[in-house]
C-alpha cells in the first residue's frame, strides 16, 4: 500500500506540472479570442514553427538554447501577425463559423508545409535534462521549468493588462468593441499587437514543450485540440477559467493514464469536456451567454 | 432529377464496361464513396449546424462492421446495420443535450471535435481488440479464387463495387432533395437565422435539429461501412479524429456547401486534385499536394465561402440576371 500511495503522488505531481503546459497554452489562445473574438484553430501549428526554428537553431547552427528560444517567441510572434494581417483581417465582418474553419485552413497548410520543409521524421533536440528526486518521487525538471514558466507569464500576462495603457486599452476593446474606437484606440493596432502577444506566448509554450517532446509536422494534433477544450472548458476567453481547466485536465489525463492506460486518460478528460458542456456550458468560470 | 442528368448518370454508369482499367475505376469508386459522405455531412452543415466531428460517425460504421465481422461473424448484412443504430445513439447522447442547451456555433464545433476525438481515442485504446493505431484488416472471405463473397460484401472485381458507391451516391444525393423538398428545409433554415423566434411560431426547435443530426449521423456511418469494406484496410486516423473530420468540413466548403451537387464538386476536385499533385510531382516531394491544399482552402474560405459550384452558379446567375436586364 506503501508504494502505491508513492505512485499515485508521483503521479499527481506530474499531473500538476503538465496542467502547467496547458495553461501556458490556453494563455495565448484565450487572450487572442477575448480581444478578437476569434479561435485561432491552428494554434498549435504556430506553436510547431517555434519548435522548429528553436530545433534548427539549436542543433544545426549551434546557437545557444536562450538565443534560439528568444528568436524561436520573436518567430512565432511574427507569425500571429502575419496570421492576422493576411488570414484573420480578411475574414473579420465574415460570419464567425468562417473564421473558424480559416484558421483549420492554416491548420492544414502549415502542417502539410512542414511536412515538405522538414520531412516526417521525429527530432528532438537531443538534451536530456535530468530529474528532480524528492525521496521516492521522480519529476522530470522540464515540466517543472515548464509549470514554473507558465506561472510567471500567467502573472506577468495580468500586470500587463491591468496596469499598463497598453493592457487596458487590449481589455477595453474585449469590452466594447463598438465604443473604443471613438475614445481614440485603434482596433487595427490593438488587433495586431494581441496577436504578436499571442504568438509570442505560442512561441514560449514552444520552447518549453520542444525540452520534452519530439517536433514532428503532426505534433500540432496532439496539443491543438486539447488545448481548445481547456479554452472552452474554462469559459473561451476567461483566462482564469483557462488557468483552472488546465489542472482538471491534466489531472484526469494523469490520472486515468496511472488506473489504466494514457489514451484511456484523454478519453476520460474528453468525456468530461462533454458533460461539462451540458452544464456549464459558458465554462466553468465564463460569463452567462 | 431532370432528364440531362439522368442521360448523364446513365453514360457514367457505362463506363466500366467500357474497360477503362482499374486505376480509372479505383478513383471513380473513391470520388463516389466521399461524395456520398461529404453529402451526409452537408445535409446538416449547410443549415449552420457545422460538425467538427463527423469522424465519430465514419468510425463507428467502419470499426463496429468490421468487429462484428472479425470477431463474431457476424456479416456486414447485419454488422452495418448495428453500426448505423450504434451512430444513432451516439448522435442522439451528444446532439440532444446539444440541441437542448442551445450549443450552437463555435461552441458546437467544438463539442463534436471533442467527440471525434474520444471515438479515436476509444480505437486506439482498444488496442487488444482492434488493431489500435496500424488498423485493422476485415478478413478476406475470397479464399480459394471465389470472385465474391455476398455475406461478407466482399468483391475481387472493382466493377461491381462501382456501382454499389454509385448506387449509394444517388441515394445521398436522393435523401438531401428529399429534405430540400420538405418542410423540415424550412424549419432549419428558420432555426438557423434565430432560434427564439423559430420556437415561438411552432417549430419544435430541439427535435427538428436532432431529427437532422440522426440522418446526416446514420448517413455518413453507413458510408464508412462502405468504406472499410471497399478499401478492406481501415485505421483510425483514415476513419476518425479530427484531421479527417477537418477534411471532411473543407472538402465540402470547397466543392460548396449549400448546394446539392457542392459536396461531389469538392469530392471530386480535392481527390483529384490530391491525385493530380501526386502523378505530377511524384513521392519523393511528400507533402506538396496537401500544401497547396491548404493554401487554397485558406483562399477558398476568405474569396469564395459558398465554394466552387456556388460560385459558378452565383456568376451564371448574374450574367442571366444581366441579360434579362438587357432584354427587359
Amino acid at each position: 500500500m506503501e508504494i502505491f500511495d508513492v505512485f499515485l503522488l508521483e503521479t499527481v505531481l506530474n499531473g500538476l506540472l503538465f496542467g502547467g503546459v496547458l495553461a501556458l497554452l490556453a494563455l495565448g489562445l484565450n487572450l487572442v479570442f477575448g480581444v478578437i473574438d476569434v479561435v485561432w484553430i491552428c494554434y498549435a501549428e504556430l506553436m510547431m514553427i517555434g519548435m522548429y526554428a528553436v530545433y534548427f537553431l539549436y542543433t544545426v547552427h549551434h546557437v545557444p538554447l536562450l538565443i534560439a528560444f528568444v528568436i524561436g517567441i520573436a518567430t512565432v510572434a511574427l507569425a500571429g501577425v502575419a496570421l492576422h494581417q493576411f488570414v484573420i483581417r480578411p475574414v473579420l465582418a465574415s460570419e464567425p463559423i468562417n473564421q473558424l474553419l480559416v484558421t483549420g485552413g492554416v491548420l492544414f497548410f502549415l502542417q502539410a508545409a512542414a511536412t515538405l520543409a522538414f520531412g516526417v521524421q521525429f527530432r528532438n533536440l537531443g538534451l536530456a535534462l535530468p530529474s528532480v528526486t524528492l525521496g521516492e518521487i521522480m519529476l522530470p525538471q522540464s515540466r517543472i521549468y515548464a509549470a514554473g514558466t507558465a506561472l510567471v507569464a500567467m502573472l506577468g500576462l495580468a500586470l500587463f493588462l491591468k496596469k499598463t495603457y497598453l493592457g487596458i486599452a487590449i481589455r477595453a476593446i474585449s469590452q466594447d468593441r463598438a465604443i473604443m474606437p471613438l475614445m481614440g484606440v485603434n482596433p487595427s493596432r490593438i488587433y495586431l499587437i494581441t496577436s504578436a502577444i499571442g504568438g509570442g506566448l505560442a512561441g514560449l509554450a514552444a520552447c518549453l514543450l520542444v525540452l520534452q517532446y519530439d517536433v514532428h509536422p503532426a505534433i500540432g494534433l496532439t496539443f491543438g485540440p486539447i488545448t481548445f477544450l481547456v479554452c472552452v472548458l474554462g469559459g473561451l476567453g476567461n483566462m482564469l477559467g483557462g488557468f483552472i481547466a488546465a489542472f482538471i485536465f491534466a489531472q484526469l489525463i494523469s490520472i486515468g493514464g496511472f488506473f489504466f492506460h494514457i489514451e484511456w486518460g484523454y478519453v476520460m478528460a474528453f468525456v468530461f469536456f462533454i458533460v461539462m458542456m451540458f452544464i456549464r456550458p459558458q465554462g466553468l468560470l465564463g460569463k452567462k451567454r | 432529377m431532370n432528364r440531362p442528368a439522368w442521360i448523364a448518370v446513365a453514360v457514367f454508369a457505362l463506363l466500366p464496361l467500357l474497360g477503362i482499367g482499374n486505376y480509372f475505376l479505383h478513383l471513380a469508386i473513391t470520388i463516389m464513396l466521399w461524395s456520398f459522405i461529404y453529402t451526409s455531412w452537408s445535409i446538416m452543415g449547410r443549415f449552420g449546424l457545422v460538425s467538427f466531428g463527423h469522424g465519430a460517425f465514419l468510425g463507428i460504421g467502419a470499426y463496429v462492421t468490421t468487429m462484428l465481422w472479425n470477431h463474431y461473424g457476424v456479416t456486414p448484412w447485419i454488422g452495418i446495420p448495428i453500426a448505423i443504430a450504434l451512430s444513432l445513439v451516439v448522435a442522439v447522447l451528444i446532439g440532444y443535450p446539444c440541441f437542448r442547451f442551445r450549443i450552437t456555433g463555435h461552441y458546437f464545433a467544438l463539442v463534436t471535435l471533442a467527440l471525434t476525438e474520444v471515438v479515436r481515442l476509444i480505437i486506439v485504446a482498444l488496442r487488444d481488440v482492434t488493431g489500435g493505431s496500424l488498423g485493422v484488416t476485415p478478413d478476406i472471405a475470397l479464399a480459394g479464387g471465389q470472385s465474391f463473397s455476398l455475406v461478407a460484401i466482399q468483391f475481387a472485381h472493382k466493377e461491381v463495387f462501382f456501382y454499389i458507391a454509385l448506387a449509394f451516391w444517388l441515394f445521398g444525393l436522393y435523401v438531401w432533395r428529399g429534405i430540400d423538398h420538405s418542410m423540415m428545409r424550412y424549419a432549419m433554415e428558420a432555426i438557423s437565422q434565430e432560434e427564439d423566434a423559430s420556437e415561438s411560431v411552432g417549430i419544435k426547435v430541439t427535435r427538428t435539429k436532432l431529427l437532422i443530426t440522426m440522418i446526416s449521423a446514420a448517413l455518413t456511418a453507413l458510408g464508412g461501412a462502405l468504406y472499410g469494406q471497399y478499401q478492406l484496410y481501415i485505421n483510425p486516423d483514415t476513419v476518425s479524429g479530427v484531421a479527417l473530420s477537418l477534411q471532411i468540413v473543407f472538402a465540402v466548403i470547397a466543392g460548396g456547401m449549400f448546394t446539392q451537387l457542392g459536396p461531389t464538386v469538392g469530392a471530386v476536385f480535392t481527390l483529384l486534385l490530391a491525385e493530380g499533385l501526386r502523378v505530377a510531382l511524384g513521392h519523393e516531394v511528400h507533402g506538396l499536394d496537401s500544401t497547396i491544399y491548404g493554401l487554397m482552402l485558406v483562399l477558398f474560405i476568405i474569396y469564395m465561402p459558398n465554394g466552387i459550384l456556388g460560385k459558378v452558379l452565383e456568376l451564371r446567375a448574374r450574367k442571366a440576371g444581366v441579360a434579362g436586364a438587357a432584354k427587359a
